[in-house]
């Protein structure tokens, strides 16, 4: 497993020497395997351009999480491969950011037991990093320091060259010297990527991360993010409101409502995705699975606003 | 050419309205309009200040009353600065001596003159301390509400990336705190002045406060109006001290960014 990683590693310099004689790094080919467990068979031959066995699995068993008397999560089960990319969606208030809370240790689960790579969740993962929906920068260090943050307890022997590559990965390496408060929102989510990606992440949680952002960034980032997962492999769990951000990027999404998972749907499409007709076809499913349900409830005495 | 005459006309902006009145008051004195007696003008003014520059006793004064000034600053605003950190941090530390402290506050400090006479007489332990203690409240207050403000998100995002105390308190809540800090500072090197003033004024054998009413006794006006003007020139020189300070350690706050904001400060 060591030796997985430090190949894995060997992999992403050899990538960031090549990106640093002028090759693209958002448009590169899409790579043998689509998936990191597919790959897996096959990497030792091609380890230079598979992604690295570097993810985490997650398993939750009868997790459930209230606050007081509100129940907000229900003997949750759940298993996440390492290296997945698994999308959560739902409406506000069902669970989903307190679920991804629970992972990241932030919360304790009231009951049952939550494990990332076959350990129980007790604080903070050292191998996890959080992505927030908004890019919560500090405005008092420069990107580059910001960039270094990620790097906390990790003892790197050099921080300032992982944080100004990974800096790199993001495209924003001629800005590092720069203020926060000078860059675009888009801008900033990319320092906060980059700030999770620089400590090579086994687990990369994101809240909403690209909610406050426009039509056009947005599918930028989502490229970006998918390219960085591709590359590095870690395991990956985002929250979202938005149905065609999940397919998109999800190897797997899972609904919740009222605290219980009520669909879990592999998508199967070939990356990079192209919004066609099989795209549209998983996204209609999960749409219609909500909407669904929200015709039952319309019946009912009060309508609720959904926010999918 | 043109252009930079233009700059310097545009950066000499703030000093329009005290020339202008330097200039009617000397006009006013030498026509005889103002009498010598009510208030001598400029010109006699600063041939005060250069008898006492020459004589030496206007560099004691301004040295001994600096000096109270910035021990008393230092020992409350180090004191106020300490515990606003302890109560901004430790919730059991606020409810043990916040409200104490808001009580206190209350009470106007120079109404401590008399008592302060009667522990200290006229010696240099009473105006340090009336300094000390007028420094203490907007110190504390500002860093408290300082450390209460940041914005706890950061918090969270410290923690998330495992910043643990120390350098959660050094990375995050102490820079966010700052700007509130800085404000309490600036306030506190107003009121620093001021106390000192009427200490010195009430109670002292020596400093600036000394020599005004010193001259009044023999109603030296010129001698008086010099000290009146020193202590505005004091209280400006500690105003630019705090704003160096705001720009120095505030330079990632767009607010005070060197160029291209609109909110350039002077």
């Amino acid at each position: 497993m060591a030796s997985a990683l430090r190949q894995g590693r060997l992999a992403i310099q050899e990538r960031l020497r090549k990106e640093a004689h002028g090759e693209p790094y958002l448009d590169a080919p899409p790579e043998e395997a689509s998936h990191p467990a597919e790959a897996d068979e096959s990497r030792k031959g091609v380890l230079q351009d598979s992604p690295p066995l570097n993810g985490v699995a997650i398993e939750l068993d009868a997790v459930s999480k209230q606050f007081g008397s509100k129940q907000v999560l229900r003997s949750l089960q759940l298993a996440v491969e390492p290296g997945s990319f698994v999308a959560i969606v739902g409406q506000s208030g069902c669970g989903k950011s307190t679920l991804l809370r629970l992972l990241s240790g932030l919360d304790q689960a009231s009951s049952g037991s939550l494990r990332v790579a076959g350990q129980e969740v007790r604080g903070i993962h050292p191998a996890a990093r959080f992505m927030f929906q908004d890019s919560r920068l500090l405005p008092w260090n420069t990107v580059l320091d910001n960039v270094k943050l990620g790097l906390t307890g990790s003892g790197s022997d050099d921080p300032e060259r992982r944080a100004y590559e990974a800096l790199k990965l993001v495209g924003l390496a001629d800005r590092a010297g720069e203020w926060p408060s000078v860059l675009s929102g888009g801008q900033r989510q990319r320092v906060a990527l980059a700030r999770a990606l620089v400590g090579h992440p086994r687990l990369l949680l994101f809240d909403e991360p690209l909610g406050a952002l426009d039509a056009l960034t947005r599918i930028e980032m989502q490229r970006l993010i998918e390219h960085l997962w591709r590359q590095q492999g870690f395991t990956a769990v985002m929250v979202t409101h938005d149905v065609s951000e999940a397919v998109a990027l999800a190897d797997r999404v899972i609904l919740i409502e009222e605290g219980q998972i009520a669909l879990d749907l592999r998508i199967a499409l070939a990356r990079p995705r192209n919004r066609d007709a099989g795209f549209a076809h998983f996204e209609q499913v999960i749409l219609d699975r909500v909407l669904a349900r929200d015709d039952r409830e319309q019946r009912g005495p009060h309508v609720p606003l959904y926010d999918i | 050419m043109q252009k930079i005459k233009r700059k310097w006309l545009i950066q000499a902006l703030p000093w329009y309205i005290p020339l202008f009145i330097l200039v009617a008051w000397q006009m006013l004195g030498s026509t005889g309009l103002m009498p010598e007696r009510t208030l001598p003008s400029p010109l006699e003014v600063f041939q005060a200040g250069w008898k006492l520059t020459t004589n030496g006793e206007l560099a004691a004064a301004i040295g001994i009353s600096t000096w109270r000034a910035l021990l008393g600053f230092v020992i409350g605003g180090l004191l106020g600065f300490i515990l606003g950190l302890l109560n901004g941090v430790i919730p059991l530390s606020e409810k043990l001596t916040d409200s104490t402290i808001q009580m206190i506050r209350n009470v106007p400090h120079l109404a401590m003159i008399p008592l302060v006479i009667a522990w200290f007489g006229i010696g240099e332990e009473g105006r340090i301390f009336l300094v000390a203690l007028g420094v203490f409240f907007p110190m504390y207050i500002n860093t408290l509400h300082g450390i209460r403000s940041v914005d706890p998100s950061l918090i969270e995002m410290g923690q998330v990336y495992g910043l643990r105390h120390w350098q959660l308190y050094r990375r995050v809540i102490l820079p966010g705190a700052l700007p509130s800090i800085l404000v309490g500072f600036r306030f506190a090197l107003g009121i620093m002045w001021l106390t000192l003033i009427v200490a010195e004024t009430i109670a002292a054998n020596s400093g600036i406060g000394y020599m005004a009413m010193n001259a009044r006794e023999f109603f030296q006006l010129d001698v008086v109006v010099l000290s009146i003007l020193l202590y505005a020139l004091l209280g400006k020189l500690s105003d630019l001290m705090a704003k160096g300070f705001e720009r120095r350690w505030l330079r990632w706050h767009p607010h005070f960014a060197k160029e291209g904001s609109p909110f350039k400060s002077a």
